[in-house]
C-alpha cells in the first residue's frame, strides 16, 4: 500500500511524504527535499566566474581563469556528492528495528540500522534552533547500564525538517508498530 | 510435548494452505503456563508475539528440496540457515553429522524444517513426506519453506507441536524471510565487536545479542561448510561453499613458507636488537645525543614494530591481525618510498649538488644572522636601547657566529661523504631518511638554538629579579612556606637600594626583552619546520594502509552494521528482506586502526605556551620517550 502525501518543511519549502506499508509490521516513510535549484547553481557560478575575471584583468595570468573552472567543477561535484540530500527514508520494520538512509544527490546512499533491542522509544522533541522553535522526531535509545535511562538520542530528517503536521503521521505509525514491542515487556 | 497452543504462521498462498491458529488472549499466562520441556534452559521457549525471522542464505534459494539446518536464537526468535541436506539422507546420519559439527564449533545446530522447491507441477506426495519429516527430526518450531517455479514469492509456514487446549483469539505469528550472503557474512568482522572472544561458553550462553548473534552463528559453524558435493560423505549439503570449497595457492604457500622465514627473521632481529642494547652504547656522552636524534627514535619504533609483525606467535584476535598487516604494509610502503628517494637522489649526482650547496646555505643564515644582530646594536625599529648592554650582548652573540662559520669551514670537506653515506640510509625508509633530515636541521641550527638559550635565561632572569624587587617597591615579600605574598616591613636602606635595582633592571628591559623576542621567533621558526617533518614521519608511521585497502577493495569485511532492502513484495505472502553488510566508513577504519605512533608529540596547551614564554621558561617542544614530566 503505498501513499503521497505533500507538507512543508520549516523554512517553508515543499516536501513530498511517501507511506509504503508493506506488511503489518513494516513500514517505509520517504520524505522527498527540494531539488538543486538552476537559479542558485546559475547565481553562484556566475559570481565565482565574474571574481575570477575580475583577478585576470588585474594580473593578466589565464591560469586564473582556468582555475575558477576547477574550483567550480569540483565545487559542484562535492556539494552534491557529500551536503546535498535529495530524500530521507525511514524503514522501521517489527523485532528487527529501524533503518535510516540518506540519499545523496549524487546517487551515494548512507544507512544506519538500529536494532530493535536498543530503541526504548521514538517520540517528537522541541528544540529551539536559532530564533525558532522546532519540533523534530527522534529515536531514544537504551542505556545498558541503567534500565530506565536513555543513553542516546537520534534525530531523524535532519536534512529534510519537516513540520509537527508531518511528523505527527510518521510518529503515529512508528508507535502503532512499536507497541507491539512494549505490550510483552510491560507484562512481564 | 505439552505446549499451550499458539498461533501460527499464516503465509499460504491460498487460504488452503493457511493454518491459522488464533493466540490466546493474555500473553503472561501463556509464558507462565508453558512448562520448559524436560526441565531444560530457557531456550526453547519464545517471546511472544514476536515476529518469526528466518535467516535464508541466498546461495540455498536456488537448492533443490531437502532439509533445513541451522540454528534457532530463541531469545529474538529468529531461525539461522545455515544449509540444506538434500534426499536422499539417512536420518541418523544427519543427527550424527549434526552432533560432530555441534561438538567442533559450539554452535546448537539442529534440523530446522524443511525446503521444498517444487520445479515441475505440485508433488503433493512430496508436501505429505516432508510433513512426515518432523515427526522424525522435532524441532519447536518446525519451519516449512516453499518456493514454486518461476514465481518469486514464497511460502513459509511454522508450526507448533500443539496440544489444543486453550481456547484460541485473535493473533496469528508472522514469518519474515531475511535473505544474506553467506559468504560475506562470513568474512565480515562488527565493529564493534557484539560477541565474546570467550568460545568456551556453550550455545545457550553465546552472548552475541541482535544481528552479531547470526553473524557469529555462521562465523563459528566453519566445520560444517567444509564438505562440498563433490566428496563422497553421507550426507549431500547445499552452502555457500557446496560447488567446491574455495582455497587459494598463493595463500597456502605463503602460510607453509611463513613459518620458517618468521623463525629466520626474528634471529636476525634479536641479533640487532642485542647489538643496540650492548654497554657501549650506554655510556653517558653516547646515550645522551642518541636519545635526542629523531632517527634513533625512529629506528627503534620501526624495530619493535618489525619484531611483532615478524614473531612466531599467531595472532591471538582479529584485530591483533589487522595490526600486523598494517604494520607490514606500513614497513614495506616506507623502504619503497625511501628507495625511490634514493633513486632520485642519486641520478643526475644530486648528493654532489647538496653538498655543494650546504655550505654556502650555512654561511648565509651566517650572515644573515650577523646583519640582524648588526641592527639590533643599532637602533632597531626606532627603539633606543641601553648602548653598554647592547654592546656587550651584540658582541657576545657575533663571537659565537664566528666560532661557528669556523666549524662549518672545518667540516666542509668531509660533507659529501657523510651526506652520502646518510642517503644510503634512506633505503631503510622514508621515514628514517626524514628523520635525519630533521636532525641535520637542528645541528645546522644549533647556534640559533643557544642564543635562544642565553636570552631566555637572561630574560627569565630579569623578571624574576623585577616581581620580586616590584613587590618590594610595594611593602610585600613572597612568603616561600605559605607560597602566598605577605606584607613586610623593609629598613630604609633596604627599600633604598631595592628600588634602586628595580629601576635599573626595568629601564635595561627592553634591550634584553627585544633580544629575547628576536631569538625566540627564530627558534620557533626552527621548530614549526622540524614539526612539519615530524607530521609527515608520524603520518607515514600511523595511517592504516592494509584497512584502508580492504575497505577499497573488500568492503564487506569491515562491517559497521547491516542494512536491509524489502524485495518485491504482495499481499497474503510473506515479508521478504535482503540484509547486506554495512560497511566501515574511512574515518573510523582509520580511527579504529591506527598504529601507535612515537609518541613525539607536542604537550603544551596554547595557554601554557604563552604563559612560558612571557615569563622566559624555556620551551621544549616535545619530550623524548622516557623523559619525566615536569
Amino acid at each position: 500500500m503505498e501513499d503521497e502525501q505533500s507538507f512543508s518543511d520549516i523554512c517553508g519549502g515543499r516536501l513530498a511524504l511517501q507511506r509504503r506499508y508493506y506488511s503489518p509490521s513494516c513500514r517505509e516513510f520517504c520524505l522527498s527535499c527540494p531539488r538543486i535549484s538552476l537559479r542558485s547553481l546559475t547565481a553562484v557560478t556566475c559570481t565565482v566566474w565574474l571574481a575570477a575575471y575580475g583577478l585576470f584583468t588585474l594580473c593578466e595570468n589565464s591560469m586564473v581563469l582556468s582555475a575558477a573552472i576547477f574550483i567550480t567543477l569540483l565545487g559542484l561535484l562535492g556539494y552534491l556528492h557529500f551536503v546535498k540530500i535529495d530524500q530521507e527514508t525511514l524503514l522501521i520494520i517489527d523485532s528487527l528495528g529501524i533503518q535510516m538512509t540518506s540519499s545523496y544527490a549524487s546517487g551515494k546512499e548512507s544507512t544506519t540500522f538500529i536494532e530493535m533491542g536498543k530503541v526504548k522509544d521514538v517520540v517528537i522533541n522541541e528544540a529551539i534552533y536559532m530564533q525558532k522553535v522546532i519540533y523534530y522526531l527522534c529515536i531514544l535509545l537504551k542505556d545498558p547500564v541503567e534500565p530506565h535511562g536513555v543513553s542516546q538520542v537520534v534525530p531523524l530528517f535532519q536534512s529534510a525538517k519537516p513540520r509537527l503536521d508531518c511528523l505527527i503521521e510518521v510518529y503515529k505509525s512508528c508507535q502503532e508498530i512499536l507497541a507491539h514491542q512494549k505490550a510483552p515487556s510491560t507484562s512481564l | 510435548m505439552g505446549l499451550v497452543s499458539r498461533g501460527t504462521a499464516a503465509a499460504g498462498l491460498g487460504p488452503a494452505r493457511a493454518a491459522v491458529r488464533p493466540r490466546p488472549p493474555d500473553a503472561v499466562p501463556n509464558l507462565i503456563s508453558t512448562p520448559p520441556p524436560e526441565g531444560a534452559a530457557p531456550g526453547s521457549s519464545r517471546v511472544p508475539s514476536m515476529v518469526l525471522k528466518a535467516f535464508f542464505p541466498t546461495c540455498c534459494a536456488s537448492a533443490d528440496s531437502g532439509l533445513l539446518v541451522g540454528r534457532w536464537v530463541p531469545e529474538q526468535s529468529s531461525a539461522v540457515v545455515l544449509a540444506v541436506v538434500h534426499f536422499p539422507f539417512i536420518p541418523i546420519q544427519v543427527k550424527e553429522l549434526l552432533a560432530q559439527v555441534q561438538q567442533a564449533s559450539r554452535v546448537g545446530v539442529a534440523v530446522l524444517g524443511t525446503w521444498c522447491h517444487r520445479r515441475q507441477e505440485p508433488e503433493e506426495s512430496l508436501g505429505h513426506f516432508l510433513e512426515g519429516l518432523g515427526a522424525i527430526f522435532s524441532h519447536e518450531p518446525w519451519l516449512q519453506l516453499c518456493r514454486e517455479r518461476g514465481s518469486k514469492f514464497w511460502s513459509c509456514k511454522a508450526t507448533h507441536r500443539q496440544v489444543p487446549t486453550c481456547p484460541a483469539t485473535s493473533g496469528e505469528d508472522q514469518v519474515m524471510l531475511v535473505f544474506y550472503d553467506q559468504r560475506k557474512v562470513l568474512l565480515s568482522q562488527l565493529h564493534p565487536p557484539a560477541a565474546l572472544p570467550d568460545r568456551q561458553a556453550g550455545d545457550a550462553t553465546a552472548s552475541a545479542v541482535g544481528l552479531a548473534a547470526v553473524f557469529d552463528t555462521v562465523a563459528r559453524s566453519e566445520a560444517l561448510f567444509r564438505s562440498d558435493w563433490f566428496d563422497e560423505g553421507p550426507v549431500r549439503l547445499s552452502h555457500w561453499q557446496s560447488e567446491g570449497v574455495e582455497a587459494s595457492i598463493l595463500v597456502e604457500l605463503a602460510k607453509w613458507a611463513a613459518g620458517p622465514i618468521c623463525l629466520l627473521l626474528t634471529c636476525l632481529l634479536s641479533l640487532v636488537s642485542a647489538a643496540s642494547a650492548c654497554r657501549m652504547f650506554k655510556l653517558w656522552p653516547l646515550s645522551f645525543v642518541w636519545s635526542k636524534l629523531s632517527t634513533c627514535e625512529q629506528l627503534r619504533h620501526r624495530l619493535e614494530q618489525l619484531t611483532l609483525v615478524f614473531s612466531t606467535q599467531k595472532a591471538k584476535n582479529p584485530t591483533q591481525l589487522m595490526r600486523k598487516a598494517n604494520m607490514l604494509v606500513s614497513v614495506l610502503l616506507d623502504v619503497a618510498l625511501g628507495l625511490v628517494l634514493l633513486s632520485w637522489l642519486h641520478r643526475k649526482d644530486r648528493i654532489g649538488q647538496l653538498a655543494d650547496a650546504l655550505i654556502p646555505v650555512a654561511d648565509h643564515v651566517a650572515e644573515e644572522l650577523q646583519h640582524l644582530l648588526q641592527w639590533l646594536m643599532g637602533a632597531p625599529a626606532g627603539l633606543k636601547m641601553n648602548r653598554a648592554l647592547d654592546q656587550v650582548l651584540g658582541r657576545f652573540f657575533l663571537y659565537h657566529i664566528h666560532l661557528w662559520i669556523g666549524y662549518i669551514h672545518l667540516m666542509s670537506p668531509f660533507i659529501e661523504c657523510i651526506l652520502w653515506h646518510v642517503g644510503l640510509s634512506a633505503c631503510l625508509g622514508l621515514t628514517v631518511a626524514l628523520s635525519i633530515l630533521s636532525d641535520i636541521i637542528a645541528l645546522l641550527t644549533f647556534h640559533i638554538y643557544c642564543f635562544y638559550v642565553y636570552g631566555a635565561r637572561l630574560y627569565c632572569l630579569k623578571i624574576y629579579g623585577l616581581s620580586s624587587l616590584w613587590r618590594l617597591f610595594r611593602g610585600k615579600k613572597w612568603n616561600v612556606l605559605r607560597q602566598r605574598v605577605d606584607s613586610c616591613s623593609y629598613d630604609l636602606d633596604q627599600l633604598f637600594i631595592g628600588t634602586l635595582l628595580f629601576t635599573i633592571l626595568v629601564f635595561l628591559l627592553p634591550t634584553t626583552a627585544l633580544y629575547y623576542l628576536v631569538f625566540t621567533l627564530l627558534r620557533l621558526l626552527v621548530v614549526t619546520v622540524q614539526g612539519l617533518i615530524h607530521l609527515l614521519v608520524d603520518l607515514v608511521n600511523s595511517l592504516p594502509l592494509y584497512s584502508l585497502g580492504l575497505r577499497l577493495c573488500r568492503p564487506y569485511r569491515l562491517a559497521a552494521g547491516v542494512k536491509f532492502r524489502v524485495l518485491e513484495h504482495e499481499a497474503g505472502s510473506p515479508l521478504r528482506l535482503l540484509m547486506q553488510i554495512n560497511p566501515l566508513s574511512y574515518s573510523r577504519v582509520v580511527h579504529t586502526y591506527r598504529l601507535p605512533s612515537c609518541g613525539c608529540h607536542p604537550k603544551h596547551s596554547w595557554g601554557s605556551l604563552c604563559r612560558k614564554l612571557f615569563f622566559g621558561e624555556l620551551i621544549y617542544p616535545w619530550r623524548q620517550r622516557g623523559d619525566k614530566q615536569d
